[in-house]
């Protein structure tokens, strides 16, 4: 039901959460930054605003497509929901990606708005989509970006599915391209079948302030895609930025997103005045994300008290306009000698550090048991193993124990298996980074 | 007067209005003793043999703030160093055999009526030696033949005192004393901060370089600024009191507030209570800061309708324990609920009345530094109880760590609430030192208190009250300091008649 109280653009808040009493001479300041974004279209349903989304589908179109047949098949039916679910009045169109760049639909440069006719028109024109050709990823990327420029609309997003690797077009070119179009709009990242590279497509999605994710039947395509593009369409306000203000001497030690899924931002700073950086978050609907800010501040003697860094969520103005700022949080150090107060760890901070652990530990027991380390791979999944199990990673502990036998799990006691599916392992891979929120005791 | 014209801490000459060196950040209005150019010497007792003296092995007497039995209270012998035996007779109504005989008969008899237990409730002792009890003081009391000293016709006698006025909200807000930081209108207690407005366009005392920002954070450096908190002092004509951060702490969690009323007879009276945040807890600083707030409402009420001080000091200390308990959350069992400590002291018509919880302290320090001061307090303090229970030597129980565990506090989480009050009559002129532990830890025991407390505390306690801050933060300020100064003086000759017969204070258990 329609919550009619609540206005369009949901309301940002902030909360920090940190132990922020440091031992003498302490320096590193943790902190879990939680943002939460209430009241947008997703919850309200009703709140329609016509252009204020623009999205662009890419579809893979290579001649591997057709092997098996039912990836094609699963492409168009997948692609057609997905337009199924566009909401009248945002701005669309269809790409078919090989080794070049084609508009499927409408063309000429140009993006439809959807109502019952375009919606049909595009769903027609699928059925002319055959495969044949390479992959060139960063070609769709940019014809995708150009189509969006030409938006006016606040959300552009990009949905990319793909079967293969890049294979002609060189990785620098990817990823150059991927560099100029980050921040222009976001974009999540579909493999299908089990012949595409784990990190070629999460790193679109990182990139692209995305989700990445594998389907490996080609039957469940149509699904994801709908739950994909729902998402997209509860999106209410696009580019907001992470600021965070540092005061002089302190550095900044990193910044991630650390909920729902892991996403390193430290180095896609960009500089908002004086010591201040934003760090981009893409586009929010109702949904609550969190991030984890480390810095390092000089030190001070006991009884002092410092703001060790300022985190604000903003939304930056038009050009020469100031950013609006939608919330804020602040991360304190205060020295003492009470070793109590000091040596306690921040439940929040300690949570996500281990899932932090955990993507890590996957992602290197994995790599280790692709290169016949056996031992380094077992060690490192049975940690992974323990730390799904105390963090209560229920999805991470299921797509483990596919790859693993796990003798002990509080233990970390795990027996590599003989033999395993390439879809469990790249699930395992392409999902590493997602993480589980502090259980609520 | 008290301006100094540089930082204690560097000789940085400071401005006008400055509240922190600007170049080494030490606090400019609590300057340490040697700093104050115009301290008179402090008296220091020819060098006695001095008795060890710890200052209180709590066990004796319990309760009720009598004196060590170690201190050579009764000074039976002239306690040598300490002036001659009239001298050493600070007459405390609370115990006339033991403090109004000695003059008369050098009976070194200690106490004889060792007549609590440890925990004795001070009101428990209301018959024996309590001003307002039956008890029969011996001949030639300086007080007179009549126990009743709360003669309600005693007029205004605070020696300094103005005008007879309510405190803070209503009234005058005092003359903030020459030396005082803040300029008119400008007391921190009177004109708390504005969140964030005033703060603007300040300069950082930390770094000097940039701004303060509504956070009350530098702009540049990030450092917290000194808040109004951190640093406070207050003087009304016949009391004062400053509290501060200390140099160890992030925040101040200490708290009091000073008043002055009249009695229904247009007398004087003048309250000081001195509350101290238990860290450990959450949000002490608000539980300070309630306790004594209501405290000092609640004795406003009782003192100026006539009530009994000994009685409205229990309940205040009641209202106090109340507000603390309705800063808790809701959640029953809390464990975690604001706490607070609390001491105060309420001087009125000629007797001085004193209440606690907590290891907050009173001493009383005579005017004339050749008499006995004494410590009034008992703390409820695990080193204490042991010690009072005969579990524990002193110096065994004081050396270890629990030493300092309180046992008695104010707030949802307290077991028993015992408030412990006691009434004296002092016949000579003093003034008491109603502090926390943070001050006391640097000056344990009651002659060290005399010691650092400046020779004209009576005459200017804003400034005493400053010299033991600095003293404590000398002392490295470990803790939060807060001491409040109320000067006691005795009053003109005259003697109650036989029928002011006040209630006896049979306290409420």
């Amino acid at each position: 039901m329609a919550n009619f109280a609540k206005p369009n653009a949901p309301r940002f808040s902030v909360e920090v959460y940190q132990n922020e009493f440091l031992p003498e001479g302490g320096r590193d300041v943790h902190a879990i930054v939680t943002v939460t974004a209430t009241g947008g279209a997703a919850a309200t349903r009703t709140a329609v605003a016509d252009g204020t989304a623009a999205v662009v589908l890419m579809v893979d179109c290579s001649g591997s497509m057709e092997y098996p047949p039912e990836k094609m098949r699963g492409a168009r039916e997948a692609t057609a929901a997905a337009i199924d679910t566009l909401r009248d009045g945002t701005a669309f169109a269809v790409i078919a990606g090989t080794h070049v760049a084609k508009e499927v639909y409408p063309g000429q440069g140009r993006l439809a708005v959807a109502d019952a006719t375009t919606r049909d028109r595009a769903k027609e024109a699928l059925r002319g989509l055959s495969s044949g050709g390479g992959t060139a990823i960063g070609t769709w990327l940019r014809l995708a970006d150009g189509l969006l420029r030409g938006s006016s609309a606040a959300i552009r997003h990009g949905i990319l599915l793909t079967d293969g690797r890049n294979e002609h077009e060189e990785p620098a070119v990817l990823r150059a391209t991927l560099d100029a179009c980050a921040g222009r709009f976001t974009c999540d990242a579909r493999g299908v079948g089990t012949d595409w590279d784990v990190k070629e497509v999460t790193g679109i999605a990182h990139a692209l302030l995305g989700s990445a994710d594998i389907v490996a039947d080609p039957a469940h395509l149509a699904e994801d895609f709908t739950r994909m593009m729902e998402n997209v369409m509860g999106k209410e306000v696009a580019d907001v930025a992470l600021r965070l203000w540092t005061p002089v001497g302190v550095e900044i030690q990193y910044v991630k997103q650390v909920a729902p899924s892991l996403l390193d931002l430290t180095d896609r700073r960009t500089e908002a005045g004086p010591r201040a950086g934003d760090y981009p978050t893409g586009s929010w609907g109702d949904e609550s994300r969190e991030y984890h800010v480390c810095v390092r501040v000089p030190t001070a003697t006991v009884g002092q008290e410092m703001l060790a860094a300022r985190t604000t969520l903003v939304l930056p103005g038009a050009a020469g306009e100031p950013a609006t700022v939608l919330a804020q949080g602040l991360v304190r150090a205060v020295w003492t000698d009470d070793l109590a107060a000091s040596t306690a760890i921040n439940a929040q901070v300690a949570h996500y550090t281990g899932q932090a652990e955990l993507a890590e530990a996957i992602q290197q027991g994995l790599e280790a048991r692709k290169m016949g380390d056996v031992g380094g791979a077992t060690a490192k999944l049975g940690r992974a193993v323990q730390l799904a199990s105390s963090s209560g990673n229920a999805d991470t502990a299921r797509l483990l124990s596919k790859v693993v036998d796990v003798v002990d799990a509080v233990a970390g006691t795990v027996r590599l298996k003989a033999k395993v599916a390439d879809a469990d392992e790249m699930t395992l891979d392409t999902r590493s980074t997602q993480t589980v929120r502090v259980k609520k005791t | 007067m008290h301006r100094l014209s540089g930082c204690p801490s560097c000789a940085e000459p400071l401005e006008e209005g400055d509240r922190f060196c600007g170049v080494c950040g030490h606090a400019v209005s609590a300057p340490p003793p040697a700093a104050a150019a115009d301290n008179p010497t402090v008296p220091i007792p020819p060098a006695p043999p001095a008795p060890a003296a710890p200052p209180a092995p709590a066990g004796a007497a319990g309760g009720y703030g009598t004196p060590a039995p170690g201190v050579p209270r009764a000074a039976a012998e002239p306690a040598p160093g300490w002036g001659s035996a009239a001298s050493a007779a600070p007459t405390l109504v609370d115990d006339p055999a033991a403090w109004a005989a000695t003059p008369a008969e050098p009976d070194p008899e200690p106490e004889p009526e060792q007549r609590q237990g440890p925990a004795g409730a001070t009101y428990a002792s209301s018959d024996h030696g309590n001003p307002y009890g039956t008890g029969t003081p011996p001949e030639g009391t300086p007080w007179g033949p009549t126990e009743a000293p709360y003669a309600p016709a005693a007029p205004a006698a605070s020696a300094d005192g103005p005008e007879p006025r309510h405190d803070r909200p209503e009234g005058n807000p005092g003359t903030p004393a020459e030396g005082t930081p803040w300029g008119p209108g400008e007391a921190p207690y009177e004109n708390p901060p504005q969140p964030g407005g005033a703060a603007g366009g300040r300069t950082c005392v930390a770094c000097r370089a940039g701004h303060v920002d509504t956070d009350g954070y530098c702009e540049h450096c990030g450092h917290a600024q000194p808040r109004e908190r951190d640093h406070l002092e207050e003087e009304l004509g016949s009391v004062a009191a400053v509290s501060d951060r200390g140099l160890r702490h992030h925040r101040n969690e200490d708290s009091f507030a000073v008043a002055a009323t009249a009695l229904p007879d247009g007398s004087a009276a003048t309250v000081a209570i001195v509350c101290d945040g238990v860290s450990s807890a959450s949000r002490p600083d608000e539980a300070s800061a309630a306790a004594a707030g209501a405290a000092n409402e609640a004795l406003l009420e009782a003192l100026p309708r006539g009530a009994h001080p000994q009685e409205a000091m229990h309940e205040a200390i009641l209202a106090a324990a109340a507000a603390v308990n309705a800063l808790a959350p809701e959640t029953p069992g809390a464990q975690n609920a604001p706490a607070c400590t609390l001491v105060g002291a309420v001087v009125s018509g000629g007797l001085l009345t004193i209440g606690w919880v907590g290891d907050s302290r009173a001493y009383w320090v005579p005017d004339d530094r050749a008499a006995l001061p004494r410590r009034l307090t008992e703390d409820d303090s695990w080193a204490a109880q042991m010690v009072a229970a005969g579990l524990m030597g002193e110096a065994e129980a004081y050396a270890d760590v629990r030493a300092h565990a309180i046992t008695g506090w104010l707030g949802a989480d307290a077991y028993d609430l015992d408030p412990h009050t006691a009434t004296f009559k002092p016949d000579h002129p003093g003034v008491v030192v109603v502090c926390t532990d943070g001050l006391w830890n640097y000056a344990e025991s009651a002659r060290e208190m005399a010691q650092v407390l400046p020779a004209d505390a009576a005459t200017r306690p804003l400034h005493s009250a400053q010299v033991l801050v600095g003293h404590a933060l000398d002392g490295g300020g470990h803790d939060n300091v807060t001491v409040a100064i109320v000067p006691f003086a005795t009053q003109p000759e005259q003697e109650p008649g036989p029928d002011a017969e006040p209630g006896p204070a049979a306290g409420p258990e």
